[in-house]
């Protein structure tokens, strides 16, 4: 008789757990249908503060338009993703918002979705297959322009100029470039160098401490990421010549540089509102209303008096 | 309970010895009354979908336990293996052929555990903790760290080489038949031939074993050889379905393996254990995750409750053991 009890008591215990985890969320079990759209979010990683970020930022919105938000977690596996997705899918939920943990395996994902007519709309990472009503990420073009009108400003609109560039070919290196090369045109600004470091801290140190060598004069950095701008940041320091530092991403070790004064400047990206963008577009879809294929998202920069 | 023809005392007996049944008949019908979704034939193909890679690995690691060792290595088996799968696909190798040779590299890796463990005289935990982070190195090395897509072949093979993960037979995924086959030919295994015999006699009492004359080493070669090829089609399978293979699949896939094994009844001594009770371990691990989602459970708290219920159902399975 013990044993059975103790068998019960496990089911009791699945039964707790479930009422805990419902009364976060909300109070039906069936689909939420009765109050407000039910949106499901897969998130890549829930490990990674950048994406609890965008979650909250979810909720947030979900919370203010009176919308449902269901929130998985794909622990960097694709394999859970397409679980995820799939238990969505018997949810039968009204939209879902696929934060990708890689842009080609969430394809199967995506198509599981579209054959059961739930629209999908991805956050940050886009999908390579299948049909996405909207993809919502950080405008890196507008994030580029931002740094480099920084840098016109701090250097009065003349001076020399390095762009380390990143991985050739990848978007977030052409958009990037494209932007702070925008802000660069009409102005006394000339860059000097414009080479590549692959996103790598060890290489944008080889290749800064290359350029310091070529360049007798040289005015700023812009890095397309942060790793490159402390790779810089530390050419810079051995040559003791007094450069700006302007990097992309906003990484602990980068904000930490800005506020050393190593670097003058960061751009951070707002993962909040990606999360708050996509529960916006979402309840639009839902609701019949068309939205963009693409929405980007603002960026901010962040420099010493920032905070 | 609820039936008084079955009397009390034969009812006690079944739940006795059916245990992890039992666990998992109140998850069913706890799950079924919680939410009217789940006990829809949608609903469990997927859920067994979702579970056939999970069991087909749990089935090798069976032999492996049942044998009184483990292996550790089956994740980074499954990677290498789908990354090769899905380099010969994309260069339009056959996909029987394609599905050939990654099996027989998954042997050859678990031969090689087999050899370590045996000639090498080196700790099961050990010698696969090794090959584990090796073959996870070269995986990484051998993808760069990126994702091998399987679109980049003649239309013909990536559409043969998905149906294996994506496909339907009679409206059941193809990844079920798979399971099934898995489950049946490794049953026949251990309860119809000689090896099955030496299998279990190894795992109650290896001197024993040696004494009575049975080439224990080529036992333990067979046991890793078999968790190996099983861990390559789990690898198959899960490059097939995503459509792509990645250098970090199968991160902690051991642990789920392990758990659906002790789930089943299966002791980590050896010598105790059956296929039955690891499929129905695996469809508990499987079942969990799909309802912990259905009900809404937040992320976090998911991982606590896939915990109590591993601990709580392992707990009664030993004092069952105890009072035997």
């Amino acid at each position: 008789m013990k044993k059975i009890l103790a068998v019960l008591l496990a089911g009791v215990l699945i039964f707790a757990m479930a009422a805990c985890g419902n009364s976060g969320g909300d109070s039906g079990n069936g689909g939420g249908e009765e109050g407000g759209a039910t949106i499901g979010l897969v998130v890549s990683t829930l490990n990674n503060p950048f994406f609890v970020d965008l979650r909250d930022g979810a909720q947030a919105k979900a919370d203010e338009l009176g919308a449902t938000l269901v929130v998985l977690d794909s622990q960097d596996d694709s394999a859970t993703e397409m679980s995820n997705v799939e238990d969505l899918i018997t949810q039968k939920v009204d939209l879902i918002m696929i934060n990708p943990t890689d842009s080609d395996a969430v394809g199967s994902a995506v198509a599981s979705a579209n054959d059961a007519n739930i629209p999908v709309i991805t956050l940050d990472r886009a999908a390579n297959s299948g049909e996405v009503v909207a993809h919502i990420a950080s405008d890196n073009v507008a994030g580029g322009e931002m740094a480099g009108k920084y840098i016109v400003d701090l250097l009065d609109g003349k001076g020399k100029v390095v762009e380390l560039e990143g991985i050739p070919g990848a978007s977030a290196a052409r958009d990037r470039g494209e932007g702070f090369n925008k802000a660069l045109e009409g102005t006394d600004i000339e860059v000097v160098a414009r080479q590549t470091a692959n996103f790598d801290r060890a290489q944008g140190l080889s290749v800064m401490e290359n350029i310091l060598q070529a360049q007798p004069e040289i005015n700023a950095v812009f890095a397309h990421n942060d790793e490159m701008a402390l790779g810089a940041v530390e050419a810079i320091k051995a040559s003791g010549r007094d450069i700006i530092v302007v990097g992309f991403d906003a990484t602990d070790d980068a904000l930490a540089a800005v506020k050393a004064g190593d670097m003058a400047a960061t751009v951070q990206q707002l993962p909040k509102e990606i999360g708050a963008k996509g529960v916006e577009a979402a309840v639009k879809v839902i609701n019949g209303e068309s939205v963009d294929a693409s929405i980007p998202v603002d960026l901010q920069l962040v420099t010493k008096d920032s905070e | 309970m609820t039936t008084p023809s079955i009397n009390k005392k034969s009812l006690l007996e079944f739940i006795k010895k059916n245990k992890p049944l039992v666990v998992l008949l109140i998850l069913v019908v706890v799950m079924s009354i919680m939410n009217d979704r789940f006990l829809t034939p949608g609903n469990l193909l997927t859920i067994l979908r979702q579970s056939s890679v999970n069991a087909v690995i749990a089935t090798g690691m069976t032999f492996a336990i049942l044998i009184g060792g483990i292996d550790l290595s089956v994740g980074s088996v499954m990677a290498i293996c789908g990354a090769i799968a899905a380099t010969m696909i994309n260069s339009g190798i056959d996909v029987w052929l394609t599905v050939l040779a990654v099996l027989v590299l998954g042997l050859g890796i678990g031969a090689a555990n087999g050899i370590l463990i045996s000639k090498g005289r080196l700790q099961p935990f050990i010698a696969t903790l090794g090959t584990m982070t090796l073959i996870r190195g070269i995986t990484l090395v051998y993808t760069q760290g990126k994702p091998i897509s399987t679109t980049g072949a003649e239309p013909e093979i990536t559409k043969a080489f998905a149906f294996i993960g994506k496909g339907y037979i009679l409206g059941i995924p193809v990844p079920i038949y798979i399971m099934i086959f898995v489950f049946v030919a490794a049953y026949y295994v251990l309860m119809h031939t000689r090896t099955g015999r030496y299998v279990y006699s190894l795992g109650s009492n290896e001197e024993a074993t040696i004494y009575s004359g049975i080439k224990v080493d080529r036992i333990k070669v067979f046991v890793y050889g078999a968790s190996g090829t099983l861990a390559a089609l789990a690898g198959i399978i899960m490059t097939a379905r995503l459509g792509s293979a990645q250098a970090t699949t199968g991160e902690g896939y051991e642990l789920d393996a392990i758990a659906a094994v002790v789930l089943g009844g299966t002791s980590m001594a050896g010598g105790v254990g059956t296929i039955f009770g690891t499929a129905v371990g695996a469809l508990i691990i499987g079942i969990l995750s799909s309802a912990l989602n259905l009900l809404r459970v937040p992320s976090y708290y998911q991982n606590v409750a896939k915990g109590v219920v591993i601990l709580i159902a392992v707990l009664l399975d030993r004092q069952q053991k105890a009072s035997r």
